[in-house]
Formats: structure tokens, C-alpha cells, sequence
């Protein structure tokens, strides 16, 4: 079976490659490998929520891969309440324009119009996400449909499969947004990464059974136990902080961070975001990671997760 | 004796070259901090974002300890943003390039990411037909120095890979294919042999 240089099995991947949007002019624009490529040139970096292009710029120049434009940060989005949409064209294109990295965008689950939307403004990588007010309690959007990559968050290994399945080009954790308490995004992590390891040890004859309890498709799961991961990029979100919050998240093996509040919403965000970015790079140097975190100021203050009432868990929303 | 490559692991996709590099034959290490590039026959600078990957290299003093490299006779190879990071010049303000090689690049070249795209193109020194080239919000080289060749283009001649002595630069992604040429054309000019160009 083809095997790809970068480790990673190509044979779920060859299948899926052909373009399946409509009215393409140019067959090679937008293929599954730029998708999926793009996400792989984030790999060992943070990407940050901003909410106007002044933060945009000072998340550029701290040395984000990407900002991820949003009306309100998660932090805001659970005290206000309400339905949370995607953003403004107006503001997403501010922001476009104020910087040369990757722009992001977020569309509600399962609201493939506000995707297109996204696509046609130009963002680079549409987020389909649980922070927002989920638009369908069944479905999430046919992403093989767009040319524009997406990233979906996960809790467990079946369901990041289930949306790689549906076209996602990139994973992240769902942690638990707008807290700024790592330990739902430990969680995930764990449980996705433990997941790989147990389908690694399966004898064939179980891979079946393994795809009917994970609620995954099977070409997929039968790759996953074959390679050891997953076959896109795998982040981590929801709840990260710190400096050591995102060496912690790269320790445990995701290839890089999401911070979403965490940085606008505490008190020096330029000296945080750069001490973030710093971090991720040397995850496994204590000690410029110590000396990164020296003098930080507030960090957001933030809610632990567990006293959080169900209703109010971001989480749970994807199906 | 295997060749001592290290791959620039600041940010982007250095655990893609690594594989390669290591199915090659390659001792392979990741470089994070200047010291990491003493004893090195060459270094990949990979693909990722040239914004990062510069203010990254600036602040750990990598500007400095690259010219040296280079100087002391190392090769070096980047890739999209690798490219982006050795020019002289860039079109655009920021960020600002390490210098490492005459040339000068403008970066997203071809437009945002819904742009990118995959294409054949012949480069000159590898035999064995086109190379299969991946470009994600790619730059292209606008131009170069004396001593400096073009070693592939687009169809419309626009320039996507460049060599000069032990450096080369390409717009596009090999360590993103199965097709190991590219990186076996780098471990020949890592390993000092003469150019087949």
C-alpha cells in the first residue's frame, strides 16, 4: 500500500484527493493535498483569536501562524449568551487585510452557508466550531464541498474521524472555550492519542467492531491502526493559558496550539502571545519556558471547568 | 559515515523533511537554538510561516550563526517559507529576511490560501521527468543575483527554484510528496559533490 514521506498512509487520502466541489475551473486549485497542506505548515505553532485588526497585528507580529477572526472571544460569548453567528464580513475583511499570516474564520455547525460565505471572502481556513451556536442538531457541513480548508474540534478519536470522513483538512481538541482551564483539552488530548495507541494493538479481526463502537469510518480507522496517528494535523484548543499550558499540550504530542482568550483577555497580550509563542516552539526546554513566564501579568481569570452546569459545556455540541 | 542534515525546527513542517531526509540515510537533527548547527553537512529550513519562523530566528540569534554556517561551507535547502527566510530582499516590509542567499522574493504570490495549488514542472538537475510540485500560499522569486540559476519555473516563467553553489530555495514542497528527488539532489550538494547542473 502507498506510503507518503511524511509517514502517513496515502491510501484514504489518494481516494479522496479527486476535487468534488462544483464549478471548478482548474482541477488542481483546492485539492485535498493544499488543504491538508496548509494545515501542515501551522505545525509547531499558535494560532490566536482576535476580534479586530489591531489584535490581528499584535498576534502577526508576536509570531502567530494564524488569528482566528471572531466578534467575541469564547470568554465573552458565555457571559453574554445568546446565538453566536459568524462574524461580520466587515470585520473578517479589516483583519484579512491588517495581516499576511493565514486568517481563520468560525462557522456554526453544520451551517454550510455561513461556510461559503467565509470562502467567498476569502479566508483561508474555516473553523467549523462548537463556540458558536450549533445551526443543525444532526449534521455537520460537507467540507469536500470547499476549496477553503477546515478544522473541526474533537473529544475522542471517533469523533475527529467522523469529521475527517465529512473533509476536515485539520483537528483540533474542543478543550472547554473560554475558561482558561486546560484540563478539558488534556483530557481530549489523552483520549484521542490513547485511542490511536489501543487501535495499534487490535489484531485485524477486531478493526470492524473498533469502527462500529468509535462511530468511525472504517477505511479510516483501519489507517489510523496501521500508521500510529492521525492523517491530518491535530491542535490543541480550549483552555489554554499559560506558556507551560502549551508546552504541556505539546509534551502530550498535539502539533500545536489554539489560544483563544487566553491572551486578549489578560493583562499584557503582546508580552503573553510572544511568551505563548516562544513556548511552543521550546516545549521541551524548562528552562526558556521558566524564563518566558517571568512577569506575565494577569492571566484571564477564569472559570474551572467542572463547575460549569451541563447546558453551559461547549463540548458536548458536535455529533 | 551518513550526512549530518539538520532541519530548522523554529516552526512549520520539519518532522516532513525529517522523514525523508531520514529514509534517505540522513542523520537527522532538529534545530532550535545556534549550537544545534555545529558538525552539520546541511540544513533544511522548512515550510511554515515566514513571519514566525524570522522573528523566531531573530530572537535567538540564528541570523548571525547562518551566514557562519554558510561561510564555514554549509549547505542549506529552504522550502516556501524557507525561501522567504534566506533572500536578500523582500517585496513586501516584513518581515526581515536572513540574507543568506541574492535573491529577492515576493511572498503569497500567487493570491490566499483557496488559491493554492498543485502542478508538474521539470527541474533541472533531476532526471527522471517532472517533479510533482505543491504550492501553499507560495512565493516566487522576483530576482536574482549574479551566480544565481534558475532551476525551475512555471509555465508563464515565473521563477520557483534557484541554486547557487550549496544553496537552493524552492517555492513549492517536496517533503509534501512521495517523490524524493529534490531531497536526494540536496544530500549531493550536502555531501559536497559537483553540481550536476
Amino acid at each position: 500500500m502507498a506510503t507518503s514521506t511524511n509517514g502517513t498512509a496515502t491510501s484514504y487520502i489518494e481516494r479522496v484527493r479527486e476535487p468534488r466541489w462544483l464549478n471548478s475551473q482548474d482541477a488542481e486549485v483546492g485539492s485535498y493535498a493544499v488543504k491538508s497542506g496548509l494545515a501542515q505548515m501551522l505545525k509547531g505553532g499558535v494560532i490566536m483569536d482576535v476580534v479586530n485588526d489591531e489584535q490581528a497585528k499584535i498576534a502577526e507580529d508576536a509570531g502567530a501562524v494564524a488569528v482566528m477572526a471572531l466578534e467575541r472571544v469564547p470568554a465573552d460569548i458565555r457571559q453574554d449568551g445568546g446565538v453566536a453567528r459568524m462574524s461580520d464580513p466587515n470585520m473578517i475583511e479589516a483583519i484579512l487585510k491588517a495581516v499576511t499570516i493565514p486568517v481563520m474564520a468560525k462557522s456554526r455547525i453544520g451551517h454550510f452557508v455561513e461556510a461559503q460565505v467565509l470562502q467567498a471572502l476569502g479566508v483561508d481556513f474555516c473553523d467549523e466550531s462548537e463556540v458558536l451556536t450549533p445551526a443543525d442538531h444532526e449534521f455537520h457541513s460537507n467540507k469536500w464541498a470547499f476549496k477553503m480548508p477546515f478544522v473541526c474540534g474533537c473529544t475522542n478519536l471517533g469523533e475527529a474521524l467522523r469529521r475527517i470522513g465529512e473533509g476536515a483538512s485539520m483537528i483540533r481538541t474542543k478543550g472547554e472555550a473560554g475558561t482558561g482551564d486546560v484540563v478539558e483539552a488534556v483530557t481530549h488530548a489523552r483520549t484521542v492519542l490513547g485511542e490511536i495507541k489501543r487501535l495499534q494493538h487490535l489484531p485485524e479481526m477486531e478493526l470492524m467492531t473498533a469502527a462500529k463502537n468509535l462511530g468511525a469510518p472504517y477505511d479510516l480507522v483501519l489507517e489510523v491502526a496501521r500508521t500510529g496517528k492521525l492523517p491530518v494535523v491535530n491542535f490543541a484548543a480550549g483552555g489554554i493559558a499559560t506558556p507551560a499550558d502549551a508546552a504541556l499540550m505539546m509534551q502530550i504530542g498535539v502539533d500545536g496550539v489554539f489560544v483563544g482568550s487566553g491572551i486578549f483577555k489578560s493583562g499584557n497580550p503582546a508580552q503573553r502571545a510572544d511568551a505563548i509563542v516562544q513556548a511552543t516552539t521550546h516545549f521541551d526546554n524548562p528552562d526558556i519556558i521558566a524564563n518566558v513566564s517571568r512577569d506575565l501579568g494577569e492571566a484571564m481569570v477564569g472559570i474551572s471547568s467542572n463547575e460549569l452546569p451541563e447546558s453551559e459545556q461547549l463540548a458536548k455540541r458536535g455529533w | 559515515m551518513p550526512l549530518n542534515i539538520g532541519v530548522l525546527a523554529l516552526q512549520g513542517d520539519f518532522q516532513e523533511h525529517r522523514a525523508v531526509l531520514e529514509s534517505l540515510g540522513a542523520a537527522v537533527t532538529e534545530v532550535r537554538l545556534p549550537h544545534q548547527l555545529e558538525g552539520l553537512d546541511g540544513l533544511v529550513i522548512p515550510g511554515g510561516e515566514s513571519t514566525t519562523i524570522v522573528k523566531l530566528a531573530h530572537r535567538w540569534g540564528f541570523p548571525d550563526a547562518l551566514r557562519h554556517f554558510v561561510d564555514e561551507g554549509g549547505a542549506v535547502w529552504g522550502t516556501c517559507a524557507g525561501m522567504i527566510v534566506m533572500a536578500n530582499a523582500l517585496l513586501e516590509t516584513e518581515p526581515e529576511p536572513l540574507s543568506l542567499m541574492d535573491i529577492t522574493v515576493s511572498r503569497n504570490s500567487f493570491g490566499r490560501q483557496v488559491d493554492s495549488f498543485e502542478t508538474d514542472i521539470p527541474v533541472k538537475g533531476v532526471p527522471g521527468g517532472p517533479v510533482h510540485a505543491v504550492f501553499i500560499r507560495a512565493p516566487s522569486v522576483q530576482d536574482q543575483g549574479e551566480g544565481v540559476e534558475c532551476i525551475a519555473q512555471l509555465e508563464d516563467g515565473t521563477p520557483v527554484a534557484v541554486r547557487s553553489g550549496k544553496l537552493m530555495a524552492t517555492a513549492f514542497h517536496p517533503e509534501l510528496t512521495p517523490d524524493t528527488r529534490i531531497h536526494e539532489m540536496f544530500l549531493r550538494l550536502s555531501a559536497g559533490e559537483p553540481s550536476p547542473v
